[in-house]
C-alpha cells in the first residue's frame, strides 16, 4: 500500500521489562508493515555457576544451585539432587520420594500464586501492578496473597525457610518432618484447594487476545503421575527419551544475530515450549481429580495453543499442587532413615525435573573424591527463549495498526505469560542490539 | 519531606538471584499496609510504572560484576537519600565472588561457546566497595522480618534494632545440641551473624555462613578446633568460601588455610 511507502516503519523499544524476575528488555523493528526484527534482550550479568561448581563436593551442589533462582530454589535443588544420585547410583525409598514431591508442590504453590496474582493478572485487568489492582479487586488480591502465603509456610516448615531452604540433600533429607506436625497444614491446604479452584474460574474468564501458535510442547513424563521429579522427557511431536539423551535431542544454539544461547531441537533447529501450558496439554489425564475437573470445566479446550492462556494452565496446576499436597500429608509415613548412606564413586549423571516454569536439566560428572569435575545446567527460560521470539513474530503482524502503547502492553503481556525467570543466568549472554 | 507525602522507595538489582527483593513480596500480611506508608517508586519486579528519583530509601540487591553495573550503581547512589544493601551478594559479593580466586576468562571459556562476547569484571564485589552505603542487611536470603524492621526504622527516623550475636548463641537459645561437639560436623555458627534463627544445626547440619561474619569474630580457634577434629583443610576452605566467602573474616581465614604451614 502506498501509505506504507511513506511510512517506512517504526521501532518499539522496551528498555526494562517489568513484572518478570530478573532484568531484560525488548526490541522490535518494523518496516512497511512487516516485522523485520524481534529481539529479547537479557542483561543479567553472567554469574558462572557451571564454572565455580567445579571442585565443590557433590553434597554442596544443591545449596549452591538453589542460588541460581530465588523464586524456584527447590527446582534447582531437585534437579541437582536427582542428577547426583544418578551419578552415585542410588535411589531413595518411597517416603523420601513423596516428601520431595511435597516440597515441590509447596514451591509450585508459592511460585504460581505469585505469578498469577502479583505478576500477570494485572495485565488482563488493565492495572500496572497488583497494588493498583488491590484497590478495585481486594477480594482477589487477598486470595492470591493467602494462596501464596500457605505455599511459603509449607516451604518454611519443610525446608526451614521459603527461599533457599536447607533440608534437602543428595540421598534424602537432613531432617524429615513428623507426621503429626504435617497434619497441622490440613485446614490451610483445604482452604487453598477451594481458593485455587476459584482461581481457575477467575483467570479463565479474563479477556484473552485472540492468538494461537503451532507449538511443540515438551515436558517430563511419568506413567502414573503428574510430572515433577521423574522420569522421561516427551513432546507433542513424538519425542520420548531418557534424560541421558537430552543433549542429543536438544541443543543450546549460539545465535549469531543475538549472541544469546537459545535451546532448539537439535535435528530441525526449531523452537519448543516448556512450562505449565506444555505440562497441562501433555499430561491432562494425570492431574489430580479436582484439578482435572476444574481444567475440563473452565471453558478452555485442551490442548490449548493460546500462550496468553498459560495463566489458566498455571491456575490448574496451582489446584493440582494443593490437591496433591493434601493427599501426601494424609498418607505420609516418616521414613526409618532420613537419608541414605552414600558411597563415593566417580561417575556421571543427569536429570530433568519440572521447575514451576518448565523442564530444568542438570548434568554432573564427579571424581572418586566426590568433587564435581563438570556441570551443565539448562534452565526453562533459555529453552523458551526462542519460542518467545517466535510468538512475538507471529503476534505482531496482526496488531501493527494499533497504537504503540497498546502493542507494547500486548508484547509485555505475552512475555509475562511465559513467566520468564531471567535471573537464572547460568548461561545468558549480554546482547548487542543494533538500534539503527 | 513535605507533610502528607509518602517517602519514595526504590529497589535496584545487580548480579543476584532475586531472592532478597522477593522478600518484599513475601510479606503477604504486611505488603498492602507497607504500600500505604511508602510509595513504591521503582521496583521492576512488582510494578510496570516507574517514577523518577530522587528516592528516600533505596534497596540494592546483587553484587557488582560488570562496568555497566558499576556506572548504574553510581547513578543510583546519587539519586538515593538512604541506600540499604539487601543480602549476601550486595553486602559481601555473593557466591559469584568465587571467581575472585580464579581466572574469569577461564570461567567464560568453560561456560560459553563464544567467550569473546562475555564482558564481565574479574571480580564480584559488594556495593560498599564502590559507593557509600547507609545500612547493610545480610543474609542469603535476607530475613523478611529484618527487612521490614529496617524499613520501619527508616520511616520512623531511628536506628534499626537487629541482633548482632552469633548463630552459636541462637542454638543455645533454641536448645539445639551443638552439631560440632556432638556430631563432629564443621560449623561456622561461632563466627556467623544471626538472622536465620540458627536454622542449619536444627536440621542436623553445620552452619554455612549465609549471614556473613558477626561483629568481632575470631576464626583462628574455630579453624584449629575443626582441623583437630579431623576436618581436612580443603573442606574448610570450601566451607569458608560459600555465599559470604568474600567477606573479610571468611576470606582471610580461607586464604590463611591455603598458605603452606611454617
Amino acid at each position: 500500500m502506498a501509505e506504507n511507502l511513506s511510512n517506512p516503519g517504526k521501532t518499539i523499544k522496551v528498555d526494562f521489562l517489568t513484572r518478570v524476575e530478573g532484568e531484560g528488555g525488548l526490541y522490535i523493528r518494523t518496516e512497511n508493515g512487516a516485522v523485520r526484527d524481534v529481539k529479547l534482550n537479557i542483561f543479567e550479568p553472567p554469574r558462572f555457576f557451571e564454572a565455580f561448581l567445579r571442585g565443590r563436593h557433590f553434597q554442596e551442589v544443591p545449596d549452591i544451585t538453589a542460588r541460581i533462582c530465588g523464586i524456584c530454589p527447590v527446582a534447582y535443588q531437585m534437579s541437582s539432587i536427582h542428577a547426583l544420585e544418578a551419578a552415585l547410583g542410588v535411589t531413595p525409598g518411597p517416603e523420601i520420594r513423596m516428601l520431595r514431591r511435597l516440597l515441590y508442590c509447596a514451591e509450585w504453590i508459592e511460585s504460581h500464586a505469585l505469578h498469577i496474582y502479583l505478576l500477570h493478572a494485572p495485565d488482563f485487568l488493565g492495572y500496572e501492578s497488583v497494588i493498583a489492582m488491590a484497590a478495585e479487586h481486594p477480594r482477589e488480591v487477598e486470595r492470591g496473597l493467602r494462596l501464596k502465603k500457605i505455599g511459603n509456610q509449607l516451604l518454611d516448615f519443610l525446608g526451614g525457610r521459603a527461599t533457599h531452604p536447607v533440608s534437602a540433600c543428595v540421598g534424602g533429607f537432613y531432617k524429615v518432618p513428623r507426621r503429626k506436625d504435617l497434619a497441622r497444614f490440613r485446614d490451610d491446604l483445604e482452604w487453598g484447594l477451594g481458593a485455587a479452584k476459584e482461581t481457575v474460574a477467575f483467570v479463565a474468564a479474563l479477556p484473552f487476545p485472540d492468538f494461537t501458535a503451532d507449538y511443540e510442547f515438551v515436558s517430563v513424563s511419568h506413567p502414573d503421575e503428574y510430572p515433577m521429579n521423574e522420569r522421561r522427557i516427551v513432546s507433542s511431536a513424538g519425542i520420548d527419551i531418557e534424560p541421558a539423551e537430552y543433549e542429543r535431542v536438544f541443543l543450546e544454539e549460539h545465535v549469531a544475530h543475538s549472541t544469546a544461547l537459545h535451546s532448539v531441537r537439535a535435528d530441525k533447529g526449531s523452537s519448543y515450549l516448556v512450562g505449565p501450558l506444555a505440562r497441562v496439554n501433555l499430561n491432562l489425564s494425570k492431574l489430580m481429580p479436582q484439578a482435572q475437573a476444574a481444567a475440563r470445566a473452565c471453558g478452555i479446550a485442551w490442548p490449548c495453543r493460546n500462550p496468553f492462556m498459560g495463566i489458566v494452565a498455571r491456575a490448574v496446576e496451582l489446584t493440582h499442587a494443593y490437591e496433591e499436597a493434601l493427599a501426601i500429608i494424609e498418607t505420609y509415613q516418616e521414613p526409618a532413615t532420613s537419608r541414605l548412606e552414600l558411597k563415593v564413586r566417580a561417575g556421571e549423571g543427569c536429570a530433568a525435573t519440572e521447575a514451576p516454569r518448565g523442564v530444568l536439566y542438570h548434568r554432573y560428572r564427579i571424581n572418586d573424591q566426590g568433587l564435581v569435575e563438570s556441570a551443565k545446567i539448562v534452565p526453562p527460560t533459555s529453552q523458551n527463549y526462542r519460542r518467545m521470539e517466535d510468538d512475538l513474530r507471529g503476534l505482531l503482524p496482526g496488531v501493527l495498526d494499533r497504537p504503540e502503547a497498546e502493542i507494547t502492553q500486548l508484547c509485555e503481556n505475552l512475555i509475562r505469560s511465559y513467566d520468564p525467570c531471567i535471573s537464572c543466568s547460568t548461561h545468558f549472554l549480554k546482547l548487542r542490539i543494533d538500534r539503527g | 519531606m513535605p507533610a502528607g507525602t509518602r517517602p519514595k522507595l526504590a529497589v535496584f538489582k545487580f548480579a543476584s538471584c532475586d531472592g532478597c527483593q522477593l522478600a518484599l513480596l513475601s510479606l503477604e500480611d504486611e505488603l498492602l499496609a507497607l504500600v500505604d506508608e511508602v510509595m513504591i517508586a521503582y521496583f521492576l519486579e512488582a510494578r510496570s510504572r516507574t517514577l523518577p528519583g530522587p528516592f528516600d530509601v533505596t534497596l540494592v540487591e546483587g553484587s557488582i560484576t560488570t562496568t555497566e553495573d558499576l556506572e548504574r550503581l553510581r547513578v543510583v547512589r546519587k539519586e538515593s537519600k538512604y541506600l540499604v544493601t539487601i543480602g549476601a551478594c550486595a553486602t559481601a559479593g555473593g557466591i559469584q565472588a568465587l571467581r575472585n580466586w580464579q581466572d574469569v576468562g577461564e570461567f567464560a571459556r568453560a561456560v560459553y561457546p563464544s567467550p569473546e562476547y562475555i564482558k564481565a569484571l574479574g571480580t564480584s564485589t559488594p556495593i560498599s566497595a564502590h559507593v557509600a552505603v547507609d545500612f547493610e542487611l545480610s543474609g542469603c536470603p535476607v530475613n523478611k522480618y529484618q527487612l521490614l524492621e529496617v524499613l520501619t526504622a527508616l520511616l520512623q527516623g531511628r536506628t534499626p534494632h537487629l541482633p548482632t550475636h552469633s548463630v552459636c548463641v541462637d542454638c543455645k537459645r533454641r536448645g539445639t545440641v551443638c552439631v560440632t561437639v556432638a556430631q563432629g560436623l564443621p560449623c561456622l555458627g561461632p563466627l556467623t551473624q544471626t538472622g536465620c534463627g540458627a536454622l542449619c544445626p536444627a536440621y542436623n547440619r553445620g552452619c554455612y555462613g549465609c549471614f556473613g561474619p558477626m561483629e568481632s569474630p575470631n576464626p583462628d580457634p574455630l579453624v584449629a578446633h575443626l582441623l583437630k577434629n579431623g576436618a581436612k583443610q580443603p573442606e574448610l576452605v570450601r566451607l569458608l568460601r560459600g555465599f559470604t566467602g568474600y567477606a573479610e573474616t571468611f576470606r582471610s581465614a580461607s586464604e590463611k588455610l591455603e598458605k603452606p604451614a611454617h
